[in-house]
């Protein structure tokens, strides 16, 4: 069992009450932090974790934290992103739904040690029920004293909202979700200026990752050095995995970074294998975003290394043979799944959620799911998948905000490894009319040969 | 279609949306358009009306165009009458790994009616929407303020004869994030 | 002042410039193009993506090279940048892709279209295009519509450059239009009926880099390229009364702003001006106006075009709208 640091209360019956949380040590970094820590050393101790953003892009967090704009005289923000839309995602609403004080309390030492006096959660609205659940939270901290007025009897005061999205994607994007935190369109901004200078209200702003914030008391509690020793290299601590697909157990999972991938998905304690007997095709493990592996490459570097689940091993060979660990949506495919409607269902998604302001996304996205229809359905031609390559080429880096890298990326690397694929589609369009190809009859490649369970 | 009460927040209603816009500084009362518009659609028969939108656009003290171009970016707002029972189907890569081809297929063939469209007794909507981060427990659907998760083919007549019973009622519970009452 | 350099030419701008601004003060083929930036309009700019540009060398401070190509409409130049426009070929690809996507939704309806000859879209698929087409799909469709008496809206032809809703935004007190839906499916509209009624709404047909806002009381008048542009001006106590006017023989067909080089207008005008005083006698004609710069009719592309016959050549068509095929001895460049 590896160590637990978010989920370890999990299964405390009545852990989503204050009462019952507090009994398990909860709200002990609040205390800490106010009444022994200054704001700096408490933004130190993140520091010296090493935790990076959990959200997706690996990007240390207290390193996003001394960006800050500290000389403006305005009040600074600090935004929860719980936008949670990342295709293959979903720790962060196991999270808030179950133990919602794990949050709060992360929120009120992450706004102490940035010096916000108001912060918002800005959860999607899909999330409806989970609403109820963070506000009860919130008045719960509140009458115990941690939210309000002079916490704790310190100078420090803060008031957290919760604050709906309303169905989009793009408002996951930090830029984004403060247009629509300000009762706007969801559509980025140009950066630079950066959050942290010109962010909500025009206010320096930090905008993190639910996991990331509630990663913070358990940092405080026992300390950066000691969270920075768990796990492997620059990856420290524990993350939440989201694992779904073709597997025998989905659901989300706390593991220290540095695990062996193949314990990640074999064991009995995680994924459980793979289901129905089966064996594996592809995983994406890093949520919908990120490159495409199949099943040896992911399970061992193009060096033949054995990778483990942490930033730097997943990312081993860069885009030619390697993916990243993202967001940690771990979505697993079987031999029966077909690469090219799965990638479809990817395009038609960044599709519908790009916001069309810059024109390489508006339009790429939209010529990239129409294609890739046309191959799936069996319409295709040979000369449509250097077509896919180009466009997708031509989107990635060129836009505004990182949606027209995230539809690029599946589509390049989906061609990349499984370029047979693509073509047995065009050279067989009576094969594939039958939506469930796959599933009646495994494509096998000689290049990609499936890995046995 | 939903009957359609007159445009104007109940005591309550208008009481929950006053609260709101205080969460937002002096002069930012236009960051509560969000909020506020989830909860007039829960309250005006689970769509967004024109009329309703200029009634927000009112309370929150900005330009109609303001709303409309915020109303139709979000795709949680309906800018059409729906049904008594809007079931969201989610369709992406995880839950189609899944089998939710098989759950709309089922659901367009047993309601009689193609995504997008509404039965004609006006019972349910039937949509299909973009990941809803429930790819653990797939396949599934939305319904309100409700996950419907692992479903089946085998399992869903009773899923829809359940919400049939919950929904049929003359003013159905759409959801909203910001309910009015609350543990509804 | 900072000292910057573009395609290897050096100059000296105030701190604050934009990289564009500093190329426009170089002038010439160095030049980015910009299909939504409008230096007259707060805001604007960095969404249409064809004025990207390579920094090579960030600051004399930082020489490191930016990682992507950036917006060079809105990105600051530094003291010490070297930028990289049309001598870098990953920019010149880039701004091809830029072509394509813009075109992909947007009709080949150039020989019907009101705005054919001082299109900037024609110009930059003209100057930076492919020769064909890879899209096969469905185009997007709008009708037609009339927003207001006096304008005309061709949806299908919008590449949402956003500028007419800054001008609604920055010149009239009540906008009633805007960016409505999302992805491609966005579109610029007013949502319900209404009509869009103020006195400086006209400039939105100026603003307009496409035929997709066109003036109604021009449509179909004349080709552009028929007309005689006058630079004439009146007392008006709204605007500066600084206008062209399109003339044929004594006729003033349409009254528009005046467009610099880049045509941006420097001075907007009122609805009177533009639509209530179409006679010659009403203005004081300053003379001849002269239409600069990269501008198709400009460079007498459309001096001995046979209109009829283009419209009949659809494959004509295809090449026109990508532009660089045209042939040199087959009508438009002769």
């Amino acid at each position: 069992m590896g160590r637990k640091l978010l989920l370890k209360d999990i299964d405390v019956p009545g852990i989503r009450s204050f009462e019952v949380y507090r009994k398990q040590g909860g709200y002990a970094s609040v205390e800490k932090a106010l009444k022994t820590m200054t704001p700096d050393a408490v933004m130190e101790e993140v520091k010296k974790s090493g935790l990076r953003g959990r959200g997706g892009a690996g990007f240390p967090t207290g390193m996003k934290w001394s960006f800050l704009d500290r000389k403006s005289d305005k009040p600074r923000y600090l935004i929860c992103n719980a936008d949670e839309s990342e295709p293959g995602t979903f720790k962060d609403r196991y999270l808030m739904e179950y133990i919602p004080h794990a949050l709060i309390e992360g929120m009120i030492v992450s706004s102490y040690a940035l010096g916000a006096k108001a912060s918002y959660i800005y959860m999607r609205g899909e999330f409806r029920w989970i609403f109820p659940i963070l506000e009860k939270a919130i008045e719960e901290a509140r009458a115990a004293g941690f939210i309000g007025k002079n916490i704790l009897g310190t100078d420090y005061s803060l008031e957290v909202y919760v604050h709906s999205g309303a169905g989009a994607y793009i408002c996951g994007e930090e830029t984004a979700q403060i247009e629509s935190l300000e009762g706007k369109r969801g559509n980025p901004r140009n950066k630079p200026p950066f959050p942290a200078v010109v962010g909500l209200y025009n206010c320096p702003t930090v905008v993190n990752n639910v996991e990331s914030i509630a990663a913070v008391p358990p940092i405080i509690n026992i300390g950066g050095d000691e969270y920075a020793k768990i796990g492997v290299g620059k990856s420290t601590g524990t993350k939440l995995i989201s694992a779904s697909g073709h597997i025998n157990k989905p659901g989300v999972y706390e593991i220290e970074l540095g695990l062996p991938v193949e314990e990640f998905l074999y064991s009995d304690e995680y994924c459980g294998g793979i289901w129905k007997g089966r064996k594996l095709k592809a995983v994406i493990p890093g949520g919908s975003s990120v490159p495409i592996l199949p099943g040896d490459l992911f399970l061992k570097n193009a060096k033949g290394e054995p990778r483990v689940m942490s930033y730097e091993s997943l990312a081993d060979g860069g885009f030619a043979s390697g993916s990243m660990l993202g967001s940690g949506g771990f979505i697993v495919m079987d031999e029966t799944a077909c690469i090219v409607r799965n990638l479809w269902t990817f395009a038609r998604f960044y599709h519908h959620e790009s916001c069309g302001q810059c024109s390489p996304c508006r339009e790429g996205t939209g010529w990239m799911e129409k294609v890739l229809h046309r191959i799936e359905t069996g319409h295709g031609k040979m000369s449509d998948i250097d077509l896919l390559v180009d466009v997708a080429k031509k989107i990635e880096g060129n836009t505004i905000c990182p949606l027209g890298d995230a539809a690029a990326w599946p589509v390049a690397s989906a061609i990349r490894h499984f370029r047979e694929e693509f073509e047995y589609h065009i050279k067989y369009p009576e094969k594939v009319k039958d939506p469930k190809h796959f599933e009646k009859e495994p494509f096998v490649s000689e290049r990609n040969a499936v890995v046995a369970a | 279609m939903a009957d359609t009460k007159p445009v104007q927040f109940t005591d309550a209603a208008m009481a929950l949306v006053q609260k709101i816009i205080k969460r937002y500084p002096e002069g930012r009362q236009k960051s509560a358009l969000l909020p506020v518009l989830h909860i007039a659609q829960a309250e005006f028969g689970g769509w967004l009306s024109t009329e309703t939108m200029d009634y927000v656009a009112g309370i929150l003290n900005i330009k109609p165009i303001e709303v409309y171009e915020v109303a139709s970016f979000y795709t949680m707002y309906n800018l059409q009458p729906v049904g008594k029972c809007v079931l969201e189907v989610c369709r992406t890569g995880p839950c189609w790994l899944r089998g939710s081809d098989d759950i709309i297929q089922y659901l367009e063939q047993k309601l009689g009616i193609k995504e997008g469209e509404t039965t004609a007794d006006g019972m349910f909507t039937l949509k299909t929407v973009e990941c809803l981060a429930s790819c653990g427990s797939a396949p599934m659907m939305q319904v309100g303020n409700h996950y419907i998760e692992n479903l089946s083919v085998e399992k869903m007549d009773e899923v829809l004869n359940k919400l049939k019973e919950t929904h049929n009622v003359p003013s159905p519970d759409y959801g909203s994030p910001y309910p009015v009452t609350p543990g509804k | 002042m900072i000292k910057v350099t573009i395609d290897g030419i050096v100059t000296e701008v105030p701190e604050g410039t934009t990289i564009l601004q500093a190329a426009r003060q170089i002038g010439g083929e160095i030049v980015p193009p910009a299909m939504c930036y409008y230096s007259t309009l707060k805001n604007s700019g960095g969404k249409c993506r064809a004025c990207l540009v390579k920094v090579a060398a960030g600051s004399a401070k930082d020489p490191r090279p930016m990682p992507k190509l950036v917006p060079s409409c809105i990105t600051m130049a530094q003291d010490g940048m070297v930028v990289e426009n049309i001598t870098n070929p990953s920019v010149l690809e880039t701004r091809k892709g830029v072509v394509e996507f813009l075109l992909l939704n947007h009709p080949l309806d150039c020989p019907i279209c009101d705005q054919a000859g001082e299109c900037d879209l024609q110009n930059f698929a003209y100057e930076h295009g492919m020769s064909k087409t890879r899209y096969e799909e469905e185009r997007r469709t709008f009708e037609p519509i009339d927003i207001g008496d006096k304008i005309k809206l061709h949806m299908n032809r919008c590449i949402l450059c956003y500028r007419c809703t800054y001008v609604a935004d920055q010149l009239t007190d009540n906008r009633v239009h805007g960016v409505l839906n999302r992805g491609d499916h966005a579109e610029i509209s007013t949502y319900i009926e209404k009509a869009i009624d103020n006195d400086y709404s006209g400039n939105m047909i100026d603003v307009c880099p496409v035929g997709a806002l066109t003036d109604k009381t021009f449509r179909f008048k004349s080709r552009v390229w028929f007309t005689k542009p006058l630079d004439a001006h009146r007392d008006c106590p709204k605007c500066s009364g600084k206008v062209v006017l399109w003339t044929k023989g004594e006729d003033v067909l349409r009254v528009t702003a005046r467009k610099d080089q880049y045509g941006e207008v420097k001075e907007f005008i009122c609805n009177e001006c533009r639509y209530d005083h179409k006679d010659m006698k009403h203005w004081v004609v300053e003379g001849p106006r002269h239409i600069d710069r990269g501008s198709v009719i400009a460079q007498n592309h459309y001096e001995k075009i046979d209109l009829l016959k283009l419209k009949q050549d659809v494959e004509r068509q295809l090449k026109f709208q990508a532009g660089k095929q045209l042939d040199a001895n087959n009508t438009l460049s002769a």
